[in-house]
């Protein structure tokens, strides 16, 4: 077989395929075979480019030419005219909506160059503690676009238009929340940037703040401005030293050269900044609970309404809004509302910034448009799961959220589609767990996290995430019982049902979704089929002690060169016998 | 100084535009090297700062003067951190992982003062970084 010397992309994606991409295929296929180039040129359908608003969408490698747009009936000029005669034909060509410009490398248009990375867009390729530099990358620009040439309404639409929805995890459209504090009347607002990151395993908004700590306050700047507020605060756990030191530079560089202060660009708004320290309390990420830090009180959550929007810090108007939602800001204002919502799918626009972690081979930061499969994150991305093992679930939205299986591996990624498997997209961390891990034990962990985080004042949270915790305590301890089991699921709905804030309704989550996925491991737990202490295989076992020697707690015993055992009554299942047998004597519980 | 206008902005835009072009296009006017060290959390906990510090001594101890380093944030590579980006006039950035202790030299050696690619490091060789 002739050697194949080049590879038409089709996408293939639900958007493309809608828009005819299938047809399309045929139709190249059928034309390569009549030009007798079908042994040397392959057809392929690829998952979706992302870039459904200009499907159906193809790329020719290794030309690296792509087109959009493309008909059925265009599949002949294609094959004639690029493939035989190696001639790019124009007409297909992506047109640049700003410059006007056709296209021929998907890395020219802005589109690709900048779409996984929005709100990650200088991290990395700035120094974050010069301005200069910002500034060099189009920083404050829109800044003064707004302040010179926009009303507070006309900044409202275009974030409306684009299609923003806060990037915390609730999924809330920004540009209704900057309307709402808008619309209050009222001489003093606050607008107050949330980067109280609390999810086990998250890390974007702070490496945001240490990347790029100008796209915020440049962001808050703007909306200060659209509602109506000069006055902004950043609310930032104390664990985040790197974040604040550089959080600090950059708002003193930007009030030098008076990019924030009074009458900035000469308009006479008056905009400033403040850090406020947290204390790292996972409840203080709520809103309501967070502007009572800010002001002194306790983190404690308030009933809603009232909403922030009327009566927030100080009782007055307040906007808060995530880390990763003002770093959307600026390319909105910049590039227009028209091609933010151009990414993403129909009800969740944009990017997402995921930390992804856990048992993956390239645990790292990835923006990735919405829409985005989990498989395409985790064996595309993150290179496939660690060891060659075999992959078992994915827990996105921290100790809110779920897991996730495999057979929802190809659910593209949106707010509303991971509410409906049962998890939520939360803040952005994505933990990938290996055939290895305990789910119970992982809803555990998780339990045990939200218990020590409630802040006790409602009951259902504080009572019920204790009893939780200590359920699964005692279904590890190998002693609870069927009815345990049902108990534990009525106190989760009921916790869920009562709960004041997300932290309490959100908190049973992780055993819910769990116990939907994985109930065998459970009732292996309750039914004593589960093992939970290690073992010795007399057979395999040669008397070497080296397992003696290494045992913390001293419950192995036997004669030299006899077989061993291990005293579960004893054993703490370190694992240390089994890490350090040479001969597959030790048994995994 | 404060700025007080857009036209102003645009200025000290395009001053500073020129420093950092070569990390964009590889256009530069003159021969310089820039090396971008990535400086965050994750980072610095992987031994950044001593990388960091080891590059520093190294230009030093060689006393080049086309070199600029810079600090950068996340690069998002964080399985292989501390990660180090060279960029040289009119080629492609190239992005190497795991740089620390004796690769250090090695960079410096073959890559930086060379033109050879220390192939074992390398993550990513593109403008387009996402």
């Amino acid at each position: 077989m002739a050697k194949i010397r080049s590879h038409i992309m089709v996408c293939g994606g639900t958007g493309c395929v809608a828009s005819r991409s299938e047809e399309l295929i045929d139709a190249l296929k059928s034309e390569l075979v009549s030009v007798g180039y079908d042994q040397e040129i392959k057809v392929v359908k690829t998952g979706c480019f992302g870039f459904c608003g200009q499907g159906p969408i193809i790329k020719v490698h290794p030309d690296n030419v792509f087109y959009v747009k493309v008909m059925p009936e265009d599949a002949k000029e294609i094959v004639n005219e690029h493939i035989v005669k190696g001639r790019t034909i124009e007409r297909l060509l992506f047109e640049d909506p700003e410059a006007k410009v056709k296209q021929d490398k998907h890395s020219q248009m802005n589109f690709y160059k900048k779409q996984y990375r929005i709100a990650l867009r200088n991290c990395g390729t700035i120094n974050p503690e010069d301005i200069n530099e910002y500034i060099a990358f189009r920083g404050y620009e829109a800044l003064g676009n707004v302040l010179t040439e926009m009303t507070p309404e006309d900044v409202i639409l275009k974030v409306k238009q684009a299609g923003l929805r806060g990037r915390g995890g609730g999924g809330f459209p920004t540009g209704l929340k900057w309307e709402l504090t808008y619309k209050e009347k009222n001489d003093e607002k606050y607008i107050i940037c949330n980067a109280d990151e609390g999810d086990p395993g998250a890390f974007m908004d702070r490496s945001i703040l240490e990347g790029d700590p100008h796209s915020v306050i440049e962001a808050m700047a703007i909306g200060g401005y659209a509602i109506g507020a000069n006055k902004g605060i950043i609310y930032i756990r104390a664990e985040y030293p790197l974040a604040i030191k550089r959080l600090e530079i950059a708002i003193g560089q930007a009030r030098e050269t008076g990019l924030i202060g009074d009458d900035i660009f000469g308009t006479g708004f008056d905009f400033d900044l403040d850090i406020r320290l947290g204390a790292g309390a996972f409840v203080c990420g709520e809103e309501t609970a967070l502007i009572h830090s800010v002001e002194g009180s306790r983190g404690e959550p308030t009933k809603k309404p009232p909403y922030p929007s009327v009566s927030g810090y100080k009782e007055k108007p307040t906007c808060v809004c995530n880390v990763e939602t003002y770093a959307n800001i600026c390319p909105i204002i910049l590039n227009g509302p028209e091609w933010f919502s151009s990414i993403g799918t129909e009800k969740s626009k944009g990017t997402k910034v995921f930390a992804l972690a856990g048992k993956v081979n390239n645990v790292g930061l990835v923006e990735v448009p919405m829409g985005t499969t989990l498989r395409e994150i985790i064996y595309d991305i993150g290179g496939g799961i660690f060891d060659d093992k075999e992959f078992k679930a994915v827990q996105t939205g921290g100790p809110s959220g779920g897991v996730i299986t495999v057979a929802d591996l190809d659910t593209p990624i949106d707010y509303e589609s991971l509410k409906g498997i049962g998890s939520m997209m939360g803040s952005g961390g994505m933990i990938v767990m290996d055939e290895d891990d305990d789910m119970v034990k992982i809803s555990k962990f998780y339990l045990e996290f939200t218990q020590e985080e409630s802040c006790g004042k409602c009951t259902p949270c504080r009572v019920g995430t204790r009893r939780l915790f200590e359920m699964l305590e005692k279904i590890t301890d190998g002693e609870a019982t069927i009815d345990d089991l049902d108990n534990m699921e009525q106190l989760c709905y009921m916790i869920k049902d009562t709960a004041l804030c997300g932290l309490g309704q959100t908190a049973p989550n992780p055993i819910l979704s769990t116990l939907k996925y994985f109930n065998s491991e459970y009732m292996d737990y309750v039914t004593g089929k589960k093992k939970t202490k290690y073992s010795i295989d007399e057979d395999k076992c040669i008397g070497c002690t080296a397992c003696v020697r290494k045992c913390p707690v001293d419950c192995i015993s036997g004669e030299v060169k006899k077989p061993h055992v291990i005293d579960e009554e004893a054993c703490i299942a370190c694992g240390a016998c089994y890490d350090v047998c040479k001969f597959d004597a030790v048994l995994k519980p | 100084m404060p700025i007080k206008s857009l036209d102003e902005l645009k200025k000290i835009r395009d001053e500073h535009m020129k420093k950092v072009e070569l990390r964009e296009t590889g256009q530069v006017e003159g021969d310089i090297t820039e090396i971008l060290v990535g400086m965050a959390t994750c980072g610095i906990a992987a031994g950044a700062r001593e990388t960091l510090s080891a590059i520093l001594d190294e230009i030093e101890a060689k006393g080049l003067k086309n070199v600029r380093v810079v600090q950068v944030g996340c690069m998002g590579y964080c399985h292989s951190e501390p990660t180090v980006q060279v960029n040289k006039p009119g080629q492609e950035p190239v992005l190497y992982g795991k740089i620390m202790g004796e690769n250090i030299k090695e960079l410096f050696d073959k890559h930086i003062q060379g033109n050879e690619l220390l192939d074992d490091h390398i993550l990513i060789k593109t403008f387009e970084k996402a």
